[in-house]
């Protein structure tokens, strides 16, 4: 299940608690997404959006992590190593 | 106090409605000859037409023996949609599958179911798209019918169009006469006319600026034969997508066919769509695509008269046709593994898995 | 599409399966519990560019597929009836119930509606005062909240003509009957990144250490998955069992917690069968006694619903792990997406359907064994 996809906030609306909504920008389709789940979202920001309701917000550092991690584990095996 | 009720034994007159269809309009009298003749006689005017006999009487130019002959019904909702409707669809759809057959289109016949209570505005609307689409296509809408259903049975409008093509090459196209160490082309980008239509479901509330590939392709394809490209097998990518047809194709040459999925052209904003509603836009339909099986050595020329079209500006090569293997598409994916491509079972849904 | 392309680099690809070629030294037999995980394996084909001492199999983690055929007929039941407008994600519309279907009760005249959003649903019923409108909520946690909120609107907005079918199922009591199953063959989990996102990391502490297991929270697309396995063939190779986060750039260890709480305002745990398992306790969510008026069930009056299975039908074993699709005596024979005997082949997420569409050969590794 849980096909999520990750799109950016163009503007929310002025409601609050969970009536609150904004415009989110999936790669040139635009959609209204509840955004009450995600408190802290500010336009601009990117959010995992399901159904209709955005879920989480992007981490942009986190989502780095998956491009370093091969070389951070190479280091790691070489500190771990005793020297050949 | 009772009034007077004046017995009269004619059948009243339905009042003149100007606005809508009625069922009188599909009756064969009065009605339904002011409609013939003020919508549809004067859009689609030519002398063929003008002359008004059951039949269109047709005539072939010294030489042209072999005719192609295709129909077609559409049915899609909504009637109109960004970039196209119903009408230009009508036309264009019929005239590919004229072309792909290696034929000059020249003339349509256009049945029109119409559901009772339909606009006349909107009738209108579908009509004078017609006739500019067939004006752009190069043919005549030569012949045609009316009929009305009650309200209710039916959705607002069916057209079924029936086109005649003269074919003006000998070389024979088709699955059979494609070879091993072909290479597969399609021409433009693709699931503009799919998602198109599912962005314009109001149900779903997407906003987006896809528009429907809706086009003719009759002048590239028949400009590939002129040019002397020895085109093996051509195909519009309608319903079912380019899958579909690699995979129709594939199996009634029994050959198998690799495609490279990063040469395969989809605009941003249409593979955006397939990923919020989970479809594969090789399965999404196209209504101003087709895929041409030719021999490698063509493939530069023929890119290049392609190319030379508007309506195929985009054209790429996607694959070639290699080893016997009856129905097996293999796609290589953009992250180098395998796997192969299956003809689809029904529509794809939007899902939430 | 930012944060989605970029975890498709295929020279990244295959530096993860060269890097998981090398430290994989005895065979592995690894689990995914998300439907829409066993899809992208089998799109982007990474099942071969793993080694062979790496197997995949793939859990109940379509919840089209586990629910239970007596919910189809309800739905199909209800969907029959002349004020109702039903709608229905689209992964729902074409399972098989005892004898029919959504789409089948749509040609029939049944108005069934595919919808984007439990929201719109809501909205339709709005619209629609003079009509029933009945929305069929499944799902795992990640679609939880957004049902939730659905109900929640409905209710605040006195919106009388509302109501819901509810499905809904939870994913750590699933891996628990496996992971407790005497044939279970599981070394190590992928969790359901979305799933995570709602519910944090919290639940899988307890499972882990019990049953000595890996569990890796992995997203969705090739790099997630690829890096997602990685990390959980290295804590098998180093005989570690831990909790660990891969979908890190959208899983908080505490989860989302204004949608846990909303979960628990409209939901409540309860018992619920798995189609093709049977029941397994405190696995799914049913509505909580102040919004039971919104139950359809209660309102149509169609628990009394009497369901069969196809006893040919092995979705069950498929849904366990304990069987693949190819492994299936029907499959491809006398069960097809054209003709499926079980949710598993109809289903877009169904591990069948996966298998049918997607590979029809056995294709060879492209790196290393």
């Amino acid at each position: 299940m849980c096909l999520a996809i990750p799109g950016k906030i163009l503007e929310i609306d002025d409601k609050s608690g969970m009536e609150r909504c904004g415009r989110v920008d999936f790669g040139g389709v635009v959609r209204q997404v509840n955004l009450a789940m995600v408190p802290e979202a500010e336009v601009g920001h990117y959010v995992v959006v399901h159904v209709g309701l955005a879920i989480s917000v992007v981490d942009e550092e986190e989502a780095q992590q998956v491009f370093g991690y091969l070389r951070e584990m190479g280091e790691l095996d070489e500190l771990a190593e005793p020297a050949k | 106090m009772e009034s007077e009720i004046e017995m009269t034994l004619a059948c009243p007159a339905p009042l003149a409605d100007n606005s809508r269809i009625l069922m009188a309009h599909g009756a064969g009298g009065r009605q339904m000859q002011r409609l013939i003749e003020d919508l549809f006689g004067t859009a689609f005017r030519n002398p063929i037409l003008d002359a008004r006999h059951d039949s269109a009487l047709l005539s072939l130019a010294a030489g042209q023996n072999r005719l192609a002959f295709s129909t077609d019904s559409y049915v899609v909702q909504p009637l109109f949609f960004a970039g196209s409707d119903i009408g230009a669809l009508a036309v264009n759809g019929t005239v590919n599958d004229l072309a792909m057959g290696g034929a000059r289109p020249l003339w349509l016949s256009a049945g029109f179911i119409l559901e009772e209570g339909l606009s006349m505005a909107t009738l209108r609307r579908v009509v004078d798209s017609m006739r500019a689409a067939a004006d752009l296509a190069g043919v005549q809408i030569v012949t045609g019918d009316t009929k009305v259903v009650e309200r209710g049975k039916g959705d607002q409008i069916f057209i079924n169009t029936a086109g005649i093509g003269v074919v003006q090459h000998g070389a024979p196209l088709g699955p059979r006469q494609v070879e091993e160490g072909d290479s597969v082309l399609v021409s433009g980008d693709l699931g503009r006319h799919g998602m198109a239509i599912m962005m314009a479901r109001e149900g779903l509330g997407f906003e987006s600026a896809i528009e429907s590939d809706c086009a003719p392709v009759a002048a590239p394809a028949l400009a590939l034969l002129e040019a002397g490209i020895a085109v093996h097998c051509m195909r519009d990518l309608t319903r079912g997508g380019l899958a579909s047809a690699l995979v129709e194709v594939s199996e009634g040459s029994g050959l198998s066919v690799e495609i490279a999925e990063e040469s395969i052209p989809v605009d941003e904003s249409v593979q955006s769509a397939c990923e919020l509603l989970g479809f594969d836009p090789l399965y999404v339909a196209n209504e101003g695509r087709f895929a041409i099986w030719l021999p490698a050595a063509d493939v530069e020329r023929a890119l290049e008269i392609l190319r030379s079209y508007p309506v195929s500006a985009g054209s790429r090569a996607i694959g070639r046709v290699g080893a016997p293997g009856a129905g097996d598409v293999l796609l290589r994916t953009a992250i180098g593994s395998t796997r192969f491509v299956e003809m689809i079972s029904g529509e794809q849904l939007p899902r939430i898995c | 599409m930012k944060y989605m392309q970029e975890y498709r680099d295929p020279a990244l690809a295959r530096e993860y399966a060269e890097t998981l070629a090398r430290i994989t030294t005895r065979p592995w037999t690894l689990m995914e519990v998300c439907g829409g995980q066993t899809h992208a394996i089998v799109k982007y084909g990474l099942n071969e560019m793993l080694p062979q001492a790496i197997e995949l199999v793939h859990g109940p983690g379509c919840p089209v597929c586990v629910t239970p055929v007596e919910q189809i007929d309800r739905a199909c039941a209800i969907a029959a009836r002349p004020e109702v407008i039903f709608c229905s994600f689209g992964d729902m519309l074409r399972v098989p119930g005892t004898t029919t279907d959504l789409l089948r009760v749509k040609a029939a005249g049944g108005d069934v509606r595919v919808v984007y959003s439990p929201l719109d649903a809501v909205k339709l019923a709005q619209a629609n005062p003079e009509r029933e409108v009945v929305f069929v909520a499944v799902g795992f946690e990640t679609t939880a909240p957004a049902n939730a909120m659905a109900v929640y609107q409905a209710s605040a907005l006195g919106v009388r003509n509302f109501s819901v079918l509810i499905s809904h199922v939870l994913v750590p009591p699933a891996m628990e009957a496996i992971l407790g199953s005497p044939r279970c063959r599981v070394n190590g989990f992928l969790a359901a990144g979305h799933v995570c996102v709602i519910m944090g990391l919290e639940e899988y502490y307890p499972i882990s250490a019990r049953y000595h297991v890996p569990i890796v929270a992995t997203g969705f697309e090739p790099l997630d998955l690829l890096q997602g396995i990685l990390m959980c063939v290295k804590q098998l190779e180093e005989g570690r069992a831990e909790v660990e986060n891969q979908y890190s750039r959208a899983v908080r260890d505490e989860g989302n917690v204004p949608a846990q709480e909303l979960m628990k305002r409209v939901f409540e745990v309860t018992p619920r069968k798995w189609r093709g398992i049977g029941e397994i306790p405190a696995s799914g969510l049913g509505l909580r006694p102040e919004y039971r008026e919104l139950d359809a069930e209660l309102r149509f009056g169609v628990s009394d619903v009497r369901a069969e299975e196809d006893p040919e039908c092995h979705s069950g074993l498929v849904l366990q792990g304990l069987e693949k699709p190819m492994e299936c005596p029907m499959f491809g024979t006398r069960c097809t997406p054209d003709n499926p005997l079980g949710a598993t082949m109809v289903s877009g997420e169904g591990a069948c359907a996966a298998y049918y569409r997607y590979r029809r050969h056995a294709t060879e590794a492209t790196v290393g064994v």
